[in-house]
């Protein structure tokens, strides 16, 4: 116990020297925080294992995914493209559009962030934007500084890769009531992020509707095309008609 | 190797989507693009779920009881681990029955 509090306490000071980090509590502090989305990704993350395994990728691949990734979504997407054998063409297009949210979050952060985050930092940091680290960060009073950012990366990273890694091993000898059951939780989780925001705002009820409706139309009346490109066409018509309809109101200059 | 350039071109636009806005600290003025990047992630997450929410388990039925309970709970506003998990199990249970 005494070597992991010694641990848990140094390591941040002598792996990101000079950068806030050396204030050892905001990585500490980030770890926290870290832990209640590490738990939420080791459920969802457990689900993708088991999506990417049934799909005919080994336990090593998926795992080496997630690590280079962290994104449900994206991944999901992915592997079903890897599966049909899309192309990458196809790939950077569905990865660009499934994942283009991340750039209006690196945005809303970048403005919160403390003078300690200079260009190396913002470079490394970059990989772990993600819904909930955005959210958790985001949500802070105070300017975000690497140190705490890194430690909420890491802990949420953790639960990640080791949820893959279950999901991916454990899901060829779970059973098959089980593995069924655990196909539906990235799903349920993507609702649960749809469906607050579609309450309070006709815009995002509206994406959401037509975005479905396109998507279904295309997976009956369209059978040959690929997930990533049905997911793509049905998104976009969605947002571009809604930005039209609904248009954000303007901002201050 | 075909699945490393996939991996890579996979991981590279989901990098370079997250770095270049947080680099740049560019504001967005547009407000149509604005309004786009808005909607955007409900409209993917949306088209991502319906229809393939229905076949992610062994049955369609079974599908079917795991996306009410879903809806009925992420309509409740509950926390994204409940919502994920309370349709996995809502699964399993009709998988007994279905």
């Amino acid at each position: 116990m005494g070597v992991f509090l010694c641990l848990w306490y140094n390591i941040p000071g002598i792996y990101f020297p000079g950068s806030g980090c050396d204030l050892n509590k905001n990585f500490v502090r980030g770890m926290r925080d870290g832990i209640p989305i590490a738990l939420g990704y080791l459920s969802v993350s457990f689900g993708f294992g088991i999506l990417a395994v049934g799909l005919g990728l080994s336990v090593a691949e998926a795992v080496g995914i997630s690590v280079t990734n962290l994104t449900s979504a994206g991944q999901a997407a992915g592997v079903g493209i890897i599966a049909a054998g899309g192309s990458l063409l196809e790939m950077a297009l569905t990865q660009l559009v499934i994942n283009i949210r991340y750039s209006l979050m690196g945005l809303s952060l970048s403005q919160k962030l403390d003078e300690s985050f200079s260009t190396p930092h913002r470079v490394l940091a970059a990989f772990g934007i993600t819904d909930e680290i955005f959210a958790v960060a985001y949500a802070r009073e105070e300017k975000i500084k690497p140190a705490y950012l890194y430690g909420l990366i890491t802990v949420s990273m953790a639960g990640w890769t080791l949820g893959t890694y279950l999901g991916a091993a454990a899901g060829q000898i779970l059973p098959e009531r089980l593995n069924s059951a655990m196909g539906i939780v990235l799903y349920g989780m993507f609702l649960a992020i749809c469906l607050p925001p579609a309450k309070k705002s006709k815009g995002v009820l509206l994406a959401v509707l037509v975005a479905a409706l396109c998507s279904t139309v295309f997976h009956y009346a369209v059978p040959g095309i690929s997930g990533g490109f049905s997911v793509v066409i049905s998104a976009v018509t969605a947002a571009v008609l809604c930005s039209l309809l609904f248009p954000l109101p303007e901002v201050e200059p | 190797m075909r699945l490393f350039w996939y991996v890579a071109v996979m991981a590279g636009v989901t990098y370079l989507i997250r770095l270049l806005p947080f680099l740049f600290r560019k504001k967005v003025h547009s407000r149509f693009f604005r309004s786009f990047l808005h909607y955007v992630p409900y409209a993917v997450l949306s088209a991502m779920t319906i229809p393939a929410i229905f076949y992610s388990t062994n049955s369609v039925p079974t599908a079917l009881v795991g996306t009410t309970v879903a809806m009925v709970l992420a309509y409740l506003e509950k926390p994204l681990v409940v919502v994920a998990l309370a349709a996995a199990a809502s699964v399993f249970a009709a998988g007994f029955f279905f």
